[in-house]
């Protein structure tokens, strides 16, 4: 499923809503984790999974074709860890 | 450093600024949002959000591991797990200063 369909599939069961509207609900929430996680904020939804950034300190890579060290910068990555029920639901029948 | 977590209230509270619609219509688009993903996901399929980044289902099979107070061996059964990959936007994001996404 992709951005759009998420779209439709909410915009079908609220007619009464135009389907623009739903495209800026979807792109709210989104922006909103976005919003959170660059200021270095979690963002914690039960049931579903938590968003968090994680720092990596600076380190020497190494180019792995030619072997030479390189410096590579500090930095953070987003990380999702998942949500206990969401873990259940997907290995429900197993 | 990361000091504040975000949960439900404080997105429906964004749909509510941002959208203007009521906040229980708020939250309740929110809740289906989430649900409509969480649906999606557990029917083993991957969701793409552009600009955002993608969930994907992964199916593990059975190993061996270990419990790190007992230093026992015990299967562990085979399992569906979710991942998130952030998209090369998100990534640039959260690391302003950097000239960001070497790679996808």
């Amino acid at each position: 499923m992709i951005k759009s369909e998420l779209v439709q599939r909410i915009a079908a069961q609220n007619p009464h809503r135009y389907q623009r509207d739903v495209e800026n609900i979807v792109n709210a929430i989104l922006g909103e984790i976005i919003a959170a996680l660059s200021r270095g904020d979690r963002v914690e939804l039960r049931g579903f999974g938590a968003f968090s950034v994680k720092h990596r300190p600076a380190r020497t890579g190494r180019n792995p074709r030619t072997g030479a060290h390189v410096a590579v910068e500090r930095k953070s990555v987003p990380f999702f860890k998942t949500g206990k029920e969401m873990r259940e639901r997907l290995n429900r029948e197993g | 450093m990361a000091g504040k977590t975000v949960t439900r209230a404080d997105l429906c509270e964004a749909v509510y600024q941002k959208v203007g619609l009521s906040r229980t219509e708020s939250a309740m688009l929110v809740e289906l949002v989430l649900k409509e993903i969480t649906d999606c996901l557990e029917r083993g399929e991957t969701v793409k959000l552009s600009s955002f980044g993608s969930f994907i289902v992964r199916k593990k099979g059975q190993r061996i591991g270990r419990n790190p107070k007992t230093g026992k061996e015990v299967p562990i059964s085979p399992r569906r797990v979710m991942v998130f990959k952030p998209s090369a936007i998100l990534k640039q994001r959260i690391n302003p200063g950097l000239d960001g996404g070497h790679k996808a």
